[in-house]
């Protein structure tokens, strides 16, 4: 039994440091003659990345206030999918976050296995591994392209990163039969198999991203406009973030070792040797280092798979895929997406549908710290703490 | 790691007069999960982040259970009498009877929690209203975990839970003069979506107001700059 008064945890540390309202973003005072300029930022902004608002109150160029508005791609996804089988919301999960529509598919595969209690065959695991990891080196690699853009940077470094995605997307198609809405995990393994021809062809374009992440490196890294405008901007503390439920390369990037990845070791992650990079600024340039340090990590994870790939079936033989009627209970199933902590809640009430089906998405909770990291920046700031974050609408509004 | 069990007696020496109940889950996946009172919640929540070290709440959702009628099989011994041989006779009988009553509805709150250096988790915790209609508070965790505060506003906007304590309690999705719960099992979309007054119709009122008030002054123009 652990002993309950240390206080080890960040989330326990001492009270006295800990007023009422602490994780609340603080109250600014107007400076010079207290007119506030009131800028609602979106939803037809370019720096968005689809239909978001915030509503900015502006002192001079500083940011005193941002609320955050959704809801402008808002379908109710949870209650299209509690009407139909939950075959049939696989197909669907790929418009969440319709970047990564591969690790979407796991998340609630992932789940359903969870709620089933469905074996997954060794090489579909290898697959999901594969597939994941490519998807988080193309999420990274444009975020940071993304990111650069919303700086100034017109084009090259996008177009650098999406040069790499696209050799990753081809590998997609050739798999799925499509580039983003890939449909391709199944309860209890992966819709097909891959070629080895598909498998060379994984190999040489994993090959060649050290190569890019080097010329990356030498792009952005140490690139002084980019460090004067990201460095000491947009802080997040901590404790903040794993209060405000903060995940993924956002967390890490304040220095706190949370990757589920590590922490659950679903699938067979715990196979595999990779580090968890940290960030010690807690800033918006840890957080494009977090993602560029990522992408070398999951290099070293998708060279390890590759090599190590076995041969045997996609599909457990005895799944049942299509029209089958969970026992009633419930299930949370949830993995490290290249956005953050990506959750499925299912509850069976014994039906050929799901009771109840909840996503928790990343995008929606990181978005919560924006205004506490935005406070007394430049308007000009805000557009790249936004950028750091790497939200994507289809996700948020669900 | 602790048990479900010894969670509960923790929490139950640290929190005076707290009633927790240990909700089992029939599934595989064997997340059983804490219903906890919501007079006690929000101290109870207090306990399990700076007590237990479940600092990382990952998930705040909405369960919508209407009220359901119950079917039950019971066996009944009723007296009976029968004619054997010409005699009338007493005798006790058991039957099988389908007796039907109706549990109550209520809205659920259920919460994910975990712990971000001990690596334990998901702890599930549950509270319920009392009904669907017209008390459908429940206490609001957002001052003890800040990730609950869009999710929060979730849960209100589309099952509508009241937070009480919530310190910004808006809709999130849907839109402010939206009237409905559209998350609950019992909701019915509109025939017409095209209802949402738009800040275009306010404005082409007003403009229409300006013109017959600048057409009986009689004056001429658009009203623009007016």
């Amino acid at each position: 039994m652990m002993d309950t008064t240390a206080k080890t945890t960040i989330g326990a540390a001492d009270e006295r440091e800990r007023p009422e309202g602490w994780n609340r973003p603080r109250e600014m005072e107007p400076n010079g003659d207290g007119e506030l300029l009131e800028v609602a930022m979106g939803p037809h902004h370019p720096s968005t990345h689809g239909v978001f608002r915030m509503d900015v109150a502006l002192d001079g160029e500083h940011v005193v206030r941002l609320k955050p508005v959704f809801g402008y791609l808002h379908r109710n996804h949870e209650k299209i999918a509690e009407g139909v089988s939950y075959l049939a919301s696989m197909p669907y999960t790929d418009r969440l976050d319709y970047m990564c529509s591969l690790t979407n598919n796991w998340a609630y595969a992932l789940a359903v296995e969870k709620l089933t209690g469905q074996e997954v065959p060794e090489r579909a695991e290898y697959l999901r591994v594969i597939l994941g990891e490519l998807t988080r080196v193309q999420n990274h690699a444009s975020s940071i392209g993304f990111l650069i853009q919303e700086m100034g940077a017109s084009g090259t470094p996008l177009m650098y990163a999406f040069r790499e995605r696209e050799k990753i997307l081809d590998l997609f198609e050739g798999l799925t039969g499509s580039r983003m809405m890939c449909n391709y995990m199944r309860f209890g393994g992966c819709r097909v198999d891959a070629s080895p021809a598909w498998l060379d062809g994984a190999r040489k374009v994993v090959a060649g991203l050290p190569g890019f992440m080097d010329e990356m490196d030498r792009l952005l890294s140490s690139n002084e406009i980019l460090m004067a405008r990201t460095q000491g901007v947009g802080i997040l503390r901590p404790e903040l973030a794993v209060n405000a439920g903060v995940t993924g390369p956002m967390l890490r990037a304040c220095g706190v070792n949370y990757d589920i990845r590590k922490v659950d070791g679903y699938g067979i992650y715990n196979r595999f040797k990779f580090r968890v990079p940290l960030g010690d600024h807690w800033d918006v340039y840890d957080r494009f280092m977090i993602r560029m340090l990522e992408i070398r990590e999951s290099v070293k994870i998708l060279e390890q798979a590759l090599k190590e790939i076995p041969g045997g079936p996609v599909m457990d033989p005895k799944a049942k895929i299509r029209g089958f009627r969970p026992k009633p209970g419930e299930a949370y199933g949830r993995i490290e997406s290249p956005k953050g902590e990506l959750g499925f809640y299912l509850i069976s009430d014994g039906g050929p549908n799901p009771y109840r089906y909840r996503v928790r998405p990343p995008s929606l909770v990181n978005l919560t710290v924006l205004e506490d990291m935005c406070l007394g920046h430049d308007i000009a700031d805000v557009v790249l703490i936004f950028g750091s974050v790497d939200i994507v609408l289809g996700e948020v509004d669900r | 790691l602790k048990t479900l069990e010894e969670i509960k007696t923790e929490i139950e020496a640290a929190v005076p007069g707290v009633g927790v109940e240990i909700v089992p889950n029939p599934s595989v996946s064997g997340q059983h999960s804490l219903r906890l009172t919501p007079g006690h919640a929000f101290e109870t929540a207090k306990f399990l982040r700076d007590g237990m070290g479940f600092d990382y709440l990952s998930n705040a959702t909405g369960v919508d259970w209407p009220e359901r009628e119950v079917a039950e099989k019971v066996r009944v011994t009723r007296q009976v009498t029968r004619t054997v041989d010409g005699v009338e006779q007493a005798a006790e009988e058991t039957v099988e009877e389908t007796r039907k009553h109706t549990e109550p509805g209520c809205l659920e709150a259920v919460y994910h929690l975990y712990s971000s250096s001990q690596k334990q988790g998901p702890l599930v915790v549950r509270m319920r209203t009392v009904n669907r209609t017209d008390q459908v508070e429940l206490p609001s965790l957002t001052p003890i975990w800040r990730s609950a505060e869009f999710q929060e506003r979730e849960i209100f906007d589309l099952f509508g839970i009241v937070f009480t304590g919530h310190p910004d309690l808006r809709r999130l999705l849907m839109w402010p003069e939206f009237k409905d719960y559209p998350m609950r099992r019992d909701y019915v979309e509109p025939d017409d979506f095209e209802f949402e007054p738009t800040a275009h119709d306010a404005v082409l009122a007003r403009a229409e107001a300006h013109k017959a008030a600048s057409a009986a002054t009689g004056q001429e123009g658009t009203g623009a700059g007016q």
